[in-house]
């Protein structure tokens, strides 16, 4: 009987030590997985080789200069520019930089077109995007070609989407300091705010060039 | 019998082995401790007296502690030893009390006239991510990582951020401001004896924050007048004609057509970008990309080349261009004394 008890007291002992130790072992593996999600983070590209911007600045655009196929290296690379939290930013800052808001105002368009209301003059790809800001758009869009790298053109043209895209994406540029005049970029997709419908910039072009 | 003696060294000549480690911020063109400045030397008597004041204080409550616990305690305290220590306490309270509120009174009285005041020279100093950018109203001229003061006059520096909050620390000279965006703070400086200091980035900014450095150089009067005349002028453009420049002259060329123009100004000619810092007058600048590195020739290229392997996430990109290019870009910089 004695015997009995006293092996009880042991099982029962031993049981909750073991399960201090199941405790603890889940603990630390919370903290390793922990440790390890924060290690993760999206690798970030500061130098572009200059081979690669080479090919970055190789685009095979349609005759009319919409659309077309983008280079290589934009796939190989994994579409960072549409991708990466920091490559986003930096267009942010670049489009600041650049002074692209003495036309396109802060995304709504002044003399320039709006991004906002979701309609794109020349098709929504990030290709006639890039075209648009390496050569220019006849009726005042300057060509920035000798003016940025290949690269910060396809950081731009990836800020530029985001301002106006269609569906919500998982990375987005952090909030301005200074008050928002417009939906923050990592607000919902701009079709929530679509305006009644795209301004002619130039009666040439009219409202669907 | 000496033998042995002299294989092992004796503790103190290890001790003094450790001497220049432990000294070795004691002086030099960055420490609070080698000063240049009444207000850095106010500083630094503060410094000193705190380690020396709170090192006697801990001292003195460790021996006290140690005494406490190895007393013999009597067996009853009477009344008289009761009152006699309350009385004790009670001043010693009181007395901190009144030690405490009285310098924190003359503190805020004397603190008080510190921001006020205006400076003989003005300079507005903007801190980037990652260097600096220093503004002379006076002269209509603005340079980087590189602030020229007269020695003996006080001046006034507004210190201002575009991005994030960094610091303006110049330890030999003063105190440590913050630059806030959206904000102007502003810091006084008088530098007493003629020299280099060195200044440092001292609120966290970012990836390049360690790498955000200045040089402040004290000068006399005439040296100062004599700079500011040459750094109001526009960049000198390349003569011609000389075999030795026609590459800077070629350099200047592919500078103007380069994406370079975008975010620089050289003053005098087509490349007024406002993004990267001015290089008007970067020849004549002791170092480049914010103290990190000589300014030569050959750094200047080596930075022209490649930014980012020096200096990971600067904002300045990687231009392409070939070894031709390369060479005469850098010749134009070195060239722009």
């Amino acid at each position: 009987m004695g015997s009995s008890r006293g092996t009880h007291a042991q099982t029962s002992g031993g049981s909750s030590g073991a399960r201090i130790l199941a405790a603890l072992g889940l603990t630390f593996l919370c903290v390793i997985s922990a440790a390890a999600v924060g290690w993760l983070r999206a690798p970030r590209q500061y130098r572009a080789d200059p081979p690669v911007q080479d090919d970055l600045g190789r685009l095979r655009l349609m005759p009319n200069r919409i659309g077309g196929t983008p280079p290589e290296s934009y796939f190989a690379l994994g579409k960072p520019y549409e991708k990466t939290g920091y490559d986003l930013s930096q267009g942010k800052r670049l489009y600041t930089w650049f002074g692209c808001s003495t036309c396109h105002g802060d995304g709504r368009g002044k003399i320039g077109p709006s991004f906002l209301d979701g309609w794109w003059l020349y098709g929504p790809e990030m290709i006639s995007v890039v075209a648009s800001i390496r050569d220019g758009r006849p009726h005042g869009m300057p060509a920035y070609g000798n003016r940025m790298t290949s690269d910060q053109i396809w950081q731009l043209a990836g800020y530029v989407r985001t301002v106006g895209a269609y569906a919500p994406s998982p990375s987005a540029t952090s909030r301005n300091d200074d008050p928002q005049t417009r939906p923050a970029e990592n607000r919902g997709p701009a079709v929530q705010h679509f305006e009644q419908g795209p301004v002619g910039m130039n009666p040439r072009q009219g409202p669907s060039p | 019998m000496t033998a042995p003696t002299r294989h092992r060294p004796a503790p103190p000549a290890r001790l003094f082995l450790l001497a220049p480690l432990v000294l070795s911020n004691c002086s030099g063109v960055q420490s609070a401790l080698d000063t240049a400045a009444t207000a850095a030397g106010h500083l630094r008597l503060l410094i000193l007296s705190f380690t020396l004041i709170c090192g006697v204080v801990w001292l003195l409550v460790m021996v006290m502690l140690g005494w406490a616990l190895l007393r013999r305690r009597p067996a009853a305290t009477d009344a008289g030893t009761q009152r006699r220590l309350t009385i004790a306490v009670s001043v010693c309270v009181a007395a901190t009390v009144v030690i405490v509120g009285g310098l924190t009174t003359l503190s805020f009285l004397a603190t008080r006239t510190l921001g006020s005041g205006e400076g003989e020279i003005e300079v507005v100093a903007v801190g980037q991510q990652w260097w600096w950018q220093f503004l002379y109203p006076a002269g209509g001229f603005q340079t980087v990582n590189e602030l020229h003061i007269p020695v003996g006059r006080t001046v006034r520096i507004r210190l201002e951020s575009p991005d994030v909050i960094h610091s303006f620390w110049v330890p030999s000279l003063s105190g440590k401001v913050d630059m806030i965006p959206g904000r102007t703070n502003a810091l006084t400086l008088k530098a007493e004896r003629p020299g280099l200091y060195r200044g440092q980035c001292a609120e966290f900014c970012g990836l390049q924050h360690s790498h955000m450095a200045f040089t402040v150089i004290a000068e006399d009067a005439a040296t100062y007048a004599r700079w500011m005349v040459e750094q109001a002028r526009p960049a000198r453009t390349p003569d011609t004609s000389h075999p030795d420049t026609s590459e800077a002259e070629a350099g200047r060329a592919v500078f103007l057509v380069k994406p370079c123009a975008a975010c620089h100004t050289v003053r005098g000619t087509r490349a007024v970008g406002t993004t990267g810092p001015d290089l008007t007058h970067v020849g004549s600048r002791r170092t480049i990309a914010a103290g990190l590195l000589d300014t030569t020739r050959g750094t200047l290229a080596a930075w022209t080349a490649d930014p980012q392997t020096l200096k990971p996430g600067t904002t300045m990109p990687l231009v392409p261009l070939t070894s031709d290019e390369l060479r005469q870009v850098s010749a134009y910089l070195e060239s722009l004394k």
